[in-house]
């Protein structure tokens, strides 16, 4: 499976290589998607993670041992869902597939798992019904 | 067999008439003829929801004592007409103050059918009638004489598919468009919208009552751009953009659910509005037209990258498929007007009918029959 979370590094962290301590002790392959993470502030990373589950629950829980609060990428995603229309315009920009509208019922799905935080959709929905806090 | 409009009506007040919505009698026409469908069925409806720049409303503030001639007016600082008359203006869609491009008409229209109020500031010369020279109030549809939604071009018979072949992101009325074919947007409700369950305005004229946000409102006029002259395919259906329709109804009925202030990226101010149209099953004719299906529905792919060249053709089915192939390129689609919310309105038309709220009416005048449209030249 493939799994997309986010790391927010408090500034004392920053020196341990987590990414790397993943690859080797866990035999999780990582993807790195975004990163800015400061040596003396902290900051925050976007890492994709491809092992079976067993696997990447004991990398997360390797990662949150070094001090670094991890959550899935869709928590800092803010979609107001009662608002929507059900357009599907934000799925034109969504490739990611973490927006999907699609038969039977045409009503807008949001996968935040598949987020790739791309901001797309910010843009794209006529409505201003997404806002997105990965780097604020 | 044949029915008239008001055998149907007849059978509407008794709540007797079969209303079925544009999709089910699609389903329903793969197992039955158009005879059959005559003989079972007597309204259709149909509906969209979709973002129609040429909309508007009608507003009347009443007057003030001393009373004023508004020559200039905005409403929460968005500049709307002075043209009309002392107190009553024309509230376009797109108006909007370019301080501030992303809040316009649209959004004002939807506010005052939200129940709020907004900002009323006027100003005139000042005459021997009308001495005053300035205002500066809140106004709401309490306050108010008039508040007539009014748009003149809605509900677009069939449109384009748009793509963007070029390698820059374009912003358009067509949503966002990726570089290099990555994605494809459209914007019709394909076999539940309107005017393609009644391609030649056979039963859609002026006077025809409809679902207007919410409200029983009326198709007006032909609407702006009516165009009768696009290519026809093989299963009757105009291709691209064809005709339109004028509609007005009352704000005041209106619930914002069916209508949105909405605004595209780099492009402006528009407006979600939901429209339903029941179509009478007159005869096998209009039978057979409302039981278009979305793999007939074939519309053009236009390039918004290479200066807008039809580079193509495709049908709603592919479309709602999720997927198009193009010249080599799998293009993943996306919807821009909402099907869910278009069923919806399908639906509700459907009850109001059913429990005789709601009786057709047959056109006052038919639509224009040969229509083109002219570009502006440019002749000084
Ligand atoms: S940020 Fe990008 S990937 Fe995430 S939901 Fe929006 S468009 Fe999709
Ligand atoms: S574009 Fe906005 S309103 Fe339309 S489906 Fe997406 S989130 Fe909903």
């Amino acid at each position: 499976m493939e799994k997309r979370i986010v790391l927010n590094f408090p500034p004392e962290s920053t020196q341990k290589p987590v990414i790397y301590d993943i690859v080797k002790k866990f035999d999780v392959v990582t993807n790195i998607l975004k990163a800015n993470v400061k040596g003396d502030q902290g900051g925050r990373m976007i890492v994709e993670l491809v092992a079976d589950a067993k696997r990447i629950k004991e990398a997360v829980k390797y990662i949150e041992s070094c001090g670094i609060e991890v959550s899935t990428l869709g928590s800092k995603i803010t979609w107001n869902g009662d608002l929507c229309t059900d357009c599907g315009t934000c799925t034109s920009s969504c490739l990611s597939g973490a927006l999907t509208i699609q038969a039977p019922d045409w009503k807008l799905k949001f996968n935040p798992d598949k987020c790739v935080a791309c901001k797309l959709c910010l843009k794209a929905c006529p409505l201003h019904l997404f806002s997105m806090d990965v780097f604020g | 067999m044949e029915k008239t409009y008001e055998e149907i009506n007849e059978k509407i007040r008794k709540g007797k008439a079969v209303v079925l919505t544009a999709e089910q009698v699609s389903e329903m026409a793969r197992t039955m003829s158009p005879k059959e469908i005559l003989n079972k069925v007597d309204v259709v409806t149909t509906a969209t929801f979709g973002a129609m720049c040429s909309s508007g409303a009608i507003l009347n503030f009443g007057h003030a004592t001393p009373p004023i001639r508004m020559e200039r007016i905005e409403l929460n600082g968005v500049p709307v007409s002075g043209g009309l008359a002392a107190v009553d203006t024309f509230v376009g869609a797109t108006d909007c103050n370019p301080q501030r491009p992303d809040y316009g008409g649209a959004h004002i229209i939807q506010e005052l059918i939200d129940g709020k109020s907004v900002v009323l500031e006027a100003w005139a010369k000042g005459t021997d009638c009308y001495p005053r020279t300035h205002i500066k109030t809140n106004v709401s549809l309490e306050t108010m004489n008039e508040a007539i939604l009014s748009n003149p071009r809605n509900a677009y018979q069939n449109y384009n598919v748009a793509v963007n072949s070029s390698d820059r992101i374009r912003y358009t009325y067509m949503g966002t468009l990726l570089p290099n074919f990555k994605n494809a947007s459209y914007s019709s409700a394909g076999e539940l919208s309107p005017l393609l369950n009644d391609p030649e305005c056979r039963t859609i004229g002026l006077g025809t009552r409809i679902f207007l946000a919410g409200a029983q409102g009326y198709v007006t006029y032909n609407g702006t751009q009516f165009n009768t002259s696009k290519p026809v395919n093989k299963f009757g259906v105009p291709m691209g953009g064809s005709r339109t329709i004028a509609v007005a109804g009352e704000m005041r009925e209106m619930n914002s659910r069916f209508l949105r202030g909405a605004y595209f990226e780099k492009y402006g101010v528009t407006m979600y509005v939901g429209i339903g149209v029941p179509i009478p099953v007159l005869d096998e004719d209009m039978a057979a037209r409302v039981s278009i299906r979305n793999e007939q529905i074939e519309t053009y792919i236009e390039d918004y990258g290479d200066d807008f060249k039809l580079i193509g053709t495709t049908n709603y089915a592919a479309l709602r498929s999720g997927e198009i192939e193009f010249a080599g390129h799998k293009i993943h689609t996306a919807p821009l007007s909402s099907l869910a919310r278009a069923r919806e309105i399908a639906d509700i038309l459907k009850g109001w009918i059913e429990r005789g709220e709601f009786q057709l009416t047959a056109p006052v005048r038919p639509m224009p029959a040969n229509r083109s449209i002219k570009s502006l030249e440019e002749n000084l």
